[in-house]
Parts: C-alpha cells; sequence; structure tokens
C-alpha cells in the first residue's frame, strides 16, 4: 500500500464525497438495504427430481453422460468413451484419489499418468466438488491434487461424480468447497456448464474455442 | 495512450454504416439471433422478474456503501496473498500494470477480455513499451489482428462476416500454408485454437478482468464461454486482474443473483460455460496456477457520478441486452459511437469516460424507445438517463445553437397554454390542407431530414388536446 498510498486516499476520498451526495439527495431516508437472495425454485421446490434435472441440464448444456453402478466400472466406461469416440487412449488424472485411485487396471488399452497438464494431453479425467443440477454445472476446485490445467488445457474433459454430490442449487454446491485452515477459497473454483465454445466468427455457435471440446460427465451409483 | 475516441462524428460514422454491406450483413445476422434466444431462455425461469429488482436492489445498496466493500475487498486480497492497486485514473492504471510486468522482465503478456483495459487503453501502451500483449478471447484476437476497438460489449467482434474473418487470418497467419481450406467457421476456429495456444503456454503475465469481485472472499470472477481467461490467469507467473470499482458485491451468495441474470440477458444461455473465482496467488501445495496476484483497482472518473442523477448507470454489469435490442445499434453497429463502449449503455458511459464535450451526439443517438430499459437484467433506466446527459449538454451550452434556440421556443410555448393551444391548432390545420387527399406530405417546413426520405403523414386536421377533449367529453 506504501506505493499507491495517494491513489487510495484520492479514491477513497472522492468514493465517500459521492455517498454523501447520496445521502442529501435521499433527504434522510435511510440508505439502501442490502435484499434477500433469492434461490429460484427450479432445483429446490418440494419433490424435485435433482437427479434428472441434472441429467437433462447436463445434455442441454452438450455435455454428455454416461452411468455406471460402482466406482470399479469408472475405467471400463473411460475406456468406452474414448474408444467410441475415436480418441487417444491416454489420460491424464487428477493426483486425487477420487480419481487417480480407481481400478485403471481394469482398463489396460488405456495409458494413464497423473499431474498437472501442460498442455499435451488429450483427455483429462478428474473429481469435482458438486454438480448442480438447476444448469447442468460441475463445481470444481484447485487443490494439491486437483490441478487447474487439466480442467481448461485437454481437448477432452472427463468428470466423474459420486450420485451424492449432484445439488440442486450453486449454493449448495459452494457450501462443499473444501476451504484452508482459515477459513479462505482455494485459489480458483471453476463452474463448467458444458464445453467451451463460441460463436465469434458469425454468430456460428461451435463448440471447443480454447478449453475442452467435450465434456463428459460419468456419475457413479455408490460411493467414490 | 487510449484509444482517441470519433464519438462526435456520430452523424457521419452512423451513415457511413449504413452503406457498409458487411456491417450490415453481420449486423443483420446478430439481430435475428439475440432477442429470440433472450426470451426463450427467460421463459424457462419464473423468477426472472424478480432477480431482476433484486440485482437493482443489490447493486443500489453496492452503489451506497462503495468504501466500505472496496476495503473489505482489499483486505480480504490482503490475506490471501495478493495485493490491490488503487489507481484513480487509465495513467496510474496503465503504469501499474507496467511496472508489474516489468518485475519479470515480461515479454508477452496474454488477455483474457477486459473492458477496462480496452477503456484504458492497456494494449498500445504496452506494445509502445516493448511487451507483446496478446489477445486470447476469439472475438478480441480477430479485432486485434484487424486494428479495431470491440463493437459490441460481450461479442466484440459482431461487426466481421465469416468471410472477413478468414481475410483476416490469411493476412495475420503467414506461415500458414496460402492454399488451405478456410470455408468453415469450424476450421477458422481451430487454427485460432492452435495460434492462441503457443501464446498462452509461452505469456510470462495473464491479464483479465472481472464481472464480480467478491468482498468477504477477496475473490474476482470472470465469466467466459470460451475458457480462454482461464488459461489466460493459471498458466503465466502472474495474474493481473483489471477491475473498476463497481465490480465489487458483498458475498458469494450476492454474486449467484447476478449470475443468475449475466448470461440470461447476455447470450440468452442458462449459465455461461465458465464461471471462476480466483482468490491469491498458488497455494504452496498447489500444483499449478500464478505466483502472484494482483488487482488494479480502477475509478476513471466513476466516483464522481455517486450521488448524481446519472449514478444508476454504475449498476451496469456489461451484458449487452441493451445493444441487442436497440433499433439505433442494430441499424449502425458499435463502431459508429466511436469509443470502446457502444449501443444505449455506451452513449450513458462514453460522456462520463471521455467527458460529454467528446461525445455530445451519443445521448441523442436514441428514440428513447425504452426497450434497453425493458431488459436490463439491473432495471437501469436508460432513457432517462439520456435524458439527464441532454439536460447537461443543454444547460452547459454543448447543445448545437439551432437545437438550443428550437427548445427554447418550445418551451416558451409550453409555458404558455393559450397560445400554445392556438398556434398548434393552425399548424395542424394547414398541415392537414396542405397534405390534400392523400393525407401525406413530400416536402414540409423544418421536416426535410424526414421527408427527404419519405412522406409526412399528415395531421388528421385537430391537434390531439382537441380530440382528448371531445372524447373524453370534458376537461379533467
Amino acid at each position: 500500500m506504501s506505493t499507491s498510498g495517494t491513489g487510495r486516499d484520492r479514491m477513497l476520498a472522492s468514493i465517500r464525497a459521492g455517498i454523501s451526495r447520496q445521502a442529501d439527495r435521499r433527504h434522510g431516508e435511510p440508505a439502501p438495504s442490502k435484499p434477500t437472495p433469492l434461490i429460484p425454485a427450479r432445483a429446490t421446490a418440494p419433490g424435485v427430481d435433482v437427479v434428472g434435472l441434472f441429467r437433462t441440464q447436463l445434455i442441454n448444456a452438450k455435455a454428455t453422460l454416461d452411468e455406471v453402478a460402482s466406482r470399479d466400472d469408472v475405467p471400463a466406461a473411460v475406456a468406452r468413451y474414448l474408444a467410441n469416440n475415436n480418441f487417444e487412449a491416454r489420460v491424464r488424472l487428477s493426483p486425487d484419489a477420487r480419481v487417480s485411485s480407481l481400478p485403471w487396471d481394469k482398463a489396460p488399452m488405456v495409458e494413464t499418468s497423473s499431474g498437472r497438464s501442460h498442455g499435451n494431453d488429450p483427455t483429462s479425467v478428474t473429481p469435482a466438488v458438486a454438480a448442480v443440477a438447476e444448469t447442468g454445472t460441475m463445481v470444481l476446485q484447485s487443490s494439491d491434487g486437483t490441478p487447474t490445467t487439466l480442467h481448461f488445457l485437454p481437448d477432452q474433459h472427463v468428470v466423474v461424480i459420486a450420485k451424492s454430490q449432484i445439488v440442486g442449487t450453486y449454493e449448495d454446491a459452494l457450501a462443499r468447497v473444501k476451504r484452508g485452515p482459515d477459513g479462505s477459497l482455494p485459489r480458483t473454483v471453476n463452474f463448467v456448464t458444458g464445453p467451451s465454445r463460441s460463436a465469434d466468427i458469425g454468430k456460428i455457435l461451435l463448440m471447443g474455442a480454447h478449453g475442452p471440446k467435450k465434456l463428459h460427465v460419468i456419475v457413479v451409483d455408490g460411493e467414490l | 495512450m487510449s484509444f482517441v475516441p470519433t464519438s462526435n462524428a456520430f452523424k457521419e460514422n452512423a451513415a457511413g454504416a449504413l452503406k457498409d454491406v458487411p456491417l450490415q450483413e453481420a449486423l443483420g445476422i446478430a439481430r435475428h439471433h439475440s432477442i429470440q434466444t433472450r426470451l426463450n431462455t427467460v421463459a424457462k425461469m419464473p423468477e426472472f422478474e424478480s432477480l431482476r429488482d433484486i440485482g437493482r436492489d443489490l447493486k443500489n445498496h453496492i452503489i451506497a456503501n462503495l468504501d466500505h466493500y472496496l476495503l473489505q475487498f482489499e483486505q480480504s486480497v490482503i490475506d490471501r496473498g495478493g495485493k490491490v492497486h488503487w489507481c484513480p485514473d487509465g495513467e496510474s492504471a496503465r503504469a501499474k500494470v507496467l511496472e508489474i510486468c516489468r518485475t519479470v522482465n515480461a515479454k508477452t503478456v496474454t488477455k483474457g477480455k477486459t473492458m477496462i483495459g480496452e477503456e484504458i487503453g492497456i494494449n498500445d501502451f504496452l506494445f509502445a513499451n516493448g511487451i507483446e500483449p496478446v489477445e486470447t478471447d476469439l472475438g478480441e484476437y480477430i479485432i486485434q489482428l484487424r486494428g479495431e476497438t470491440p463493437s459490441h460489449i460481450i461479442g466484440p467482434a459482431l461487426h466481421v462476416t465469416k468471410a472477413q474473418v478468414e481475410e483476416t487470418f490469411r493476412a495475420a497467419h503467414t506461415d500458414l500454408d496460402p492454399k488451405r481450406n478456410l470455408d468453415d467457421a469450424a476450421t477458422l476456429m481451430a487454427e485460432a485454437r492452435e495460434k492462441l495456444r503457443a501464446g498462452f503456454l509461452k505469456a510470462d503475465v495473464g491479464i483479465t478482468g472481472a464481472n464480480f469481485l467478491i468482498a468477504d472472499e477477496g475473490a474476482t470472477t470472470i465469466v467466459t464461454n470460451e475458457g480462454n481467461g482461464d488459461l489466460t490467469q493459471t498458466l503465466p507467473r502472474i495474474h493481473i486482474v483489471l477491475a473498476s470499482i463497481e465490480k465489487v458485491v458483498p458475498s458469494l451468495k450476492d454474486a449467484m443473483t447476478l449470475l443468475r441474470i449475466l448470461a440470461r440477458s447476455a447470450t440468452g444461455q442458462e449459465q455461461s460455460v465458465y464461471t471462476t473465482f480466483s482468490s491469491g496467488p498458488r497455494r504452496p501445495s498447489d500444483l499449478d496456477g500464478p505466483e502472484e496476484f494482483h488487482v488494479v483497482l480502477i475509478d476513471n472518473g466513476r466516483s464522481a457520478y455517486l450521488g448524481s442523477d446519472l449514478e444508476e448507470m454504475l449498476r451496469c454489469i456489461r451484458c449487452g441486452a441493451c445493444l441487442d435490442h436497440c433499433p439505433v445499434y442494430h441499424s449502425v453497429g458499435g463502431h459508429a459511437y466511436g469509443w470502446v463502449y457502444s449501443g444505449p449503455i455506451g452513449s450513458l458511459l462514453t460522456p462520463m469516460l471521455v467527458g460529454v464535450e467528446n461525445a455530445k451526439p451519443l445521448p441523442n443517438a436514441s428514440t428513447l424507445c425504452g426497450r434497453c430499459e425493458s431488459v436490463c437484467p439491473v432495471r437501469i433506466p436508460i432513457p432517462k438517463l439520456l435524458r439527464n446527459w441532454r439536460e447537461r449538454e443543454f444547460s452547459r451550452a454543448i447543445t448545437p445553437q439551432t437545437e438550443r434556440s428550437g427548445l427554447w421556443f418550445w418551451a416558451f410555448m409550453a409555458k404558455r397554454p393559450l397560445l400554445y393551444r392556438l398556434v398548434t391548432r393552425i399548424g395542424a390545420r394547414a398541415l392537414f390542407n396542405l397534405a390534400g387527399q392523400h393525407g401525406r406530405l413530400s416536402s414540409a417546413p423544418l421536416a426535410s431530414g424526414w421527408t427527404k426520405h419519405r412522406d409526412l403523414p399528415a395531421t388528421q386536421g385537430r391537434t390531439f388536446q382537441e380530440q382528448w377533449k371531445a372524447k373524453k367529453g370534458a376537461r379533467s
């Protein structure tokens, strides 16, 4: 702050002068209070099928979905996804145990490695904090086991979640973010709703602008 | 230096835009695209109108407590190991960015889309100081190659046709086979993806904007569809966030309100593809992420409008819905407005940022039809604020003399009801008689601007007030 003290003081003084003008204009009325946020009923109304809504919204967001019975089925599901789409049988895994400790020996044709990405990985496989039904959004976070580069650099991003991680709203998902010892957010939290896209060329909507061209979600019925 | 506005030449710019065939083609596509897309998405969210009310009230609350939330934000960023730099104007902000870049001898800087970056002209400044800025948003990349400014807040290359993108890429990517096939938009995008990947991986510093600053978390937020902003802030050693002061929101819960209205208003998506919250540099155990996290807080004249009759423009969350629904923008596109921000919100912001004397026509570049206000997610009364600018122009004698005389004359009449009624009665009957049996005039005094292009439908012989009186039976 010592280097920018003057600028800071000038800005704060100018803002405060504005705030006192506001008070003059209100003629004694109280300053506007903070409104209570409203959470749409779409994913919270009684009887809502949250998992069903998630499936629909994920597909609307142009991602793809696979559902398997147990964590042991995930490697085969990944192998199937890669083979069906003619993608290279090579994946970069988050070091996080929810992904790296899956029984990858059950999919011997898929070459695995784990760690951050440097831009040479065709496909990543990562866990998630939660999946949000209201818009089919995956919530991801950075940590020592979940590098952010895996969420953006590969051409295909496969996210593995347990069904119990599907929640209704963004607020529900944010409550599950793993915070630091001082209660702080991790360096980054990503909301990802479908694959990367752009309509900047002639308003034609295309997938795969910079981030992953495909987003594939595998939901495990049991625990991860 | 930041980009010199040509807003005072709006009329000439607009005349040129109307004759610009590729521009009209691009605008035609955009026109058909945006209105219906937004409507379809809004129809799926019954709470949308309530969310707009809450968004408006939230922004009003923030604007009334801006010092408090900015100080809280600053402390939270410091607590997470980041730095906050307070920059009253564009010059100090540019100098601060350069100073940070120099600490690592940066050669290239990648940039996520930032309107405040355009506003302060950061690219030209870095370039002049030997640092190559690489725009990574596909639209921004296209206009950077073409040496243009954005013509839309969220679709900066909205004015460019696919054929022009091909032309631009052939001219810029000279290392590639000149005979390659670029007919397809997908091929063009793949080429840009390839080119920009190299940029991402070699950049020393990444600069992004911010859609929101979360005060209690010390987090900045970006919303994109491409993922370019995330690569920009994840890969380089330093992440610099450029943000104007009014972007601060109290908490994540409050940000959710704005996130639920932003994408729906902007692109008609239920949610944008990537919404990213960033707080501080990488943690010691993190496997990736920047080593330094800087937030450059920029005022650039905004605080002077707090507590004024124009302060409601500071609620803007830069969705671009007012551009997408404006009949004037639809006809002339963004560049006619002559500076970084265009459309109805540009007509409010540009006079604030470059001085109303440098943007005289903009508050008048509107029919005040009110479509902008009807779609604004935070309910900015844009027509009212445009009128406020017009009043300021009038009182500061910026309005042209003929217009001032006309307004003076009208005011003189309006204050004298008997005289007003008499003169309008004579006028209405005279026009009726002049028009004859067709009821249309091919020319009329003081109306050549209209009659040059089409007939003027004539009055029907009686004034509005006369008809009102007749229909109601009595004066109320």
